[in-house]
């Protein structure tokens, strides 16, 4: 009866009158309401399939010029035979690029390493900030001070510049990169997460479970974090567009992702002096990239309405 | 356990319990004054027993009661429960006495974790201190909500889901699921409306018949403190200036605070004629409170005397306490 009851959260099997609905549960339904949330939500979808599934989806391969392969010049233009390109013409809907690659590959296998590139360096900067963050203001004093000094420190330079500088100590290439991005990520999540701290620690509900006899791990673990998830839910989302935006600039200057890695950056940047001869080589890394952070910044948008404690009581 | 079968014992002794808190500015955070919340405060609380303990808001009545259960820590002092002292334990010996001590917070809406089904809030408790199996664990709560007037079904829904005299309850099972012996009342019922007040506050009083409970009762509410408690003690500014039976208390209040405090209940019968005292001013700041008896300057009474000395607690009557250098006249 006790693991039953304790499980049965989801299970409504006793009838209406005793459904019971969770925080969580109120803040999905919210969220499945906001049009523009749902569009990000749809757009990021599209990716995220094209990123599962660029390896069987891809007419070519990304990295292998098609010298010899096919008869095609360097930067030809897009070939679709929807739109009366001749049918004996090998078809490249994105045309071709400056190394007689097929841009249209290269960009789908780019939304694999633009995703990764966003969860991965949002994961290690959220992983390190909510602890930073989440130890200063709960244990406040001199380590408070410490902690929030040195994300001053960070926050005083320009996340970008702050960037190329790491990468140019540690040396181009796309892990040093994700590094960089990380770190100049840290200080946000240490003081979003700070700050949700210092508000939640002060709630009689920590202070029951102190009285209660928890100890400081179970009130920073049980009570703070799941309390203090909201805004940062809300941050990371908003976090993963400008961490992208940030690993397409480092590519762009050539200090992220080094050639032949199909990366919308660096496909951006080796094809900037061919902008009015060949847009298109162009214009879709760049298009890639303003969709992806659009998605991820429609879907923060929406996650911060739906998550907003002023809501929070009204049922969904 | 009726009122005269309880007995002599003291289960809580508070002994010059003093409460600070810092205020800090500038660049380095230094401290630059000291927030005198609770000063020099010492009183007993007896087995079985329920002391009412009142004062104005910002006097330091919940400072006092939540330094005693060590959420705040204390300045100085020391507080005795069943002879251990507090504040001295430590570690696993704290976790352990906090078994025995709960407390009732005012905030209904701030009291329960709004993201954990109310049954785990209540099983908190006896998970923290492994009491039980889950079975075992699963069977008290039950039965700790059903003593507090919830029924079963309620374990698996969400603070948002109850109205805030649910909630309080909710929150008097959470501190009772581990059987505890003394509970501090934090103005438990200063945040509901009449009808759920006298509601919570006769479970209240069930529940310490049938647990054997010991009250501290922090409110600012006379006409609560009145149904509620077995003794008072009045709080200003940190201190307590008088501390009696209740109806000795109601009956022949000593201290010119404790008088004006009586004098703004309200009575049901308006064509009573009766004397308000109407206090000056505002209550000083607990920063720099003033010299001497800390009620001088809003005191009618009050001479030279008052301003420069402290007046100490007295035995004026029998187990009736009282701290003013003039309380002899109102005898």
């Amino acid at each position: 009866m006790a693991e039953e009851k304790s499980k049965s959260n989801q299970s409504n099997s006793e009838g209406l009158s005793l459904k019971s609905v969770s925080l969580w549960q109120i803040t999905w339904r919210r969220f499945f309401k906001r049009k523009s949330a749902l569009v990000g939500l749809a757009i990021l979808a599209v990716l995220v399939f094209i990123a599962l599934t660029a390896q069987w989806i891809a007419p070519y391969d990304p990295y292998k010029p098609l010298i010899g392969i096919e008869q095609v010049q360097r930067r030809e233009k897009p070939c679709i035979h929807l739109l009366g390109c001749p049918m004996d013409k090998p078809q490249h809907l994105m045309g071709i690029d400056g190394n007689v690659r097929d841009e249209f590959s290269r960009i789908l296998y780019g939304a694999r390493l633009s995703l990764i590139i966003g969860f991965s360096t949002v994961s290690l900067a959220i992983i390190i900030g909510t602890v930073l963050g989440a130890i200063g203001g709960y244990f406040g004093g001199w380590l408070d001070n410490i902690i929030m000094r040195i994300m001053d420190v960070l926050l005083a330079f320009p996340s970008l510049i702050l960037a190329i500088a790491i990468v140019s100590v540690l040396g181009p290439g796309l892990i040093n990169a994700l590094i960089a991005i990380s770190i100049v990520s840290i200080p946000a999540y240490a003081r979003v997460m700070r700050a949700s701290v210092l508000s939640i620690r002060e709630m009689d509900y920590v202070s029951a479970t102190r009285a209660l006899g928890g100890s400081n791990f179970q009130i920073i673990f049980y009570r703070i974090l799941p309390n203090a998830l909201t805004p940062l839910i809300v941050q990371a989302t908003l976090g993963i567009a400008s961490a992208i935006l940030d690993a397409a600039a480092l590519s762009f200057l050539g200090l992220g992702a080094q050639p032949p890695t199909p990366e919308w950056g660096s496909m951006l940047g080796s094809e900037r002096n061919q902008v009015f001869t060949a847009p298109y080589l162009v214009f879709y890394p760049g298009f890639m990239i303003m969709l992806t952070v659009l998605s991820f910044n429609l879907l923060g948008d929406g996650l911060r309405d739906a998550l907003d404690p002023r809501l929070a009581h009204v049922h969904g | 356990m009726k009122k005269s079968e309880k007995s002599d014992v003291n289960l809580v002794e508070v002994k010059n319990l003093v409460k600070y808190f810092p205020v800090r500015a500038g660049l380095f955070q230094r401290v630059v004054a000291w927030v005198k919340a609770v000063d020099d405060v010492s009183f007993t609380v007896k087995y079985g027993e329920t002391l009412g303990l009142v004062g104005e808001s910002g006097c330091g009545k919940s400072t006092a009661g939540r330094t005693m259960l060590r959420l705040l820590e204390p300045t100085s002092g020391e507080m005795y429960f069943n002879g251990k002292n507090i504040f001295k334990l430590k570690g696993n010996d704290l976790k352990a006495i906090r078994k025995d001590l709960q407390i009732i917070f005012q905030d209904p809406y701030a009291s329960l974790d709004p993201r954990v089904a109310i049954g785990e809030s209540v099983m908190e408790g006896l998970k923290i201190h492994n009491i039980g199996t889950p079975k075992e664990r699963f069977d008290i709560m039950i039965d700790t909500l059903k003593k507090v007037g919830l029924e079963d079904y309620h374990a698996r829904r969400y603070p948002h889901e109850f109205s805030g005299g649910q909630r309080q309850r909710i929150g008097i099972a959470r501190a009772l699921a581990l059987r505890p012996k003394f509970i501090v009342c934090d103005e438990p019922v200063s945040a509901l409306d009449v009808s759920i007040q006298s509601q919570v506050l006769n479970i209240l009083k069930d529940l310490q018949e049938e647990f054997e409970l010991t009250y501290l009762f922090i409110a600012h509410n006379f006409s609560v403190v009145e149904h509620i408690s077995d003794r008072v003690a009045v709080m200003y500014l940190g201190k307590i200036v008088e501390l009696a039976d209740r109806n000795e208390l109601f009956l022949n209040p000593l201290h010119p605070y404790t008088q004006a405090l009586m004098s703004a209940i309200p009575v049901p019968d308006p064509h009573l004629k009766r004397e308000r005292i109407i206090l000056k001013g505002d209550v000083p700041s607990p920063l720099n409170p003033p010299s001497g008896c800390r009620f001088h300057p809003r005191c009618r009474f009050a001479t030279e005397i008052c301003s420069l000395e402290e007046p100490l607690m007295r035995e004026l009557k029998t187990k009736h306490y009282v701290a003013c250098h003039y309380a002899e006249k109102f005898l």
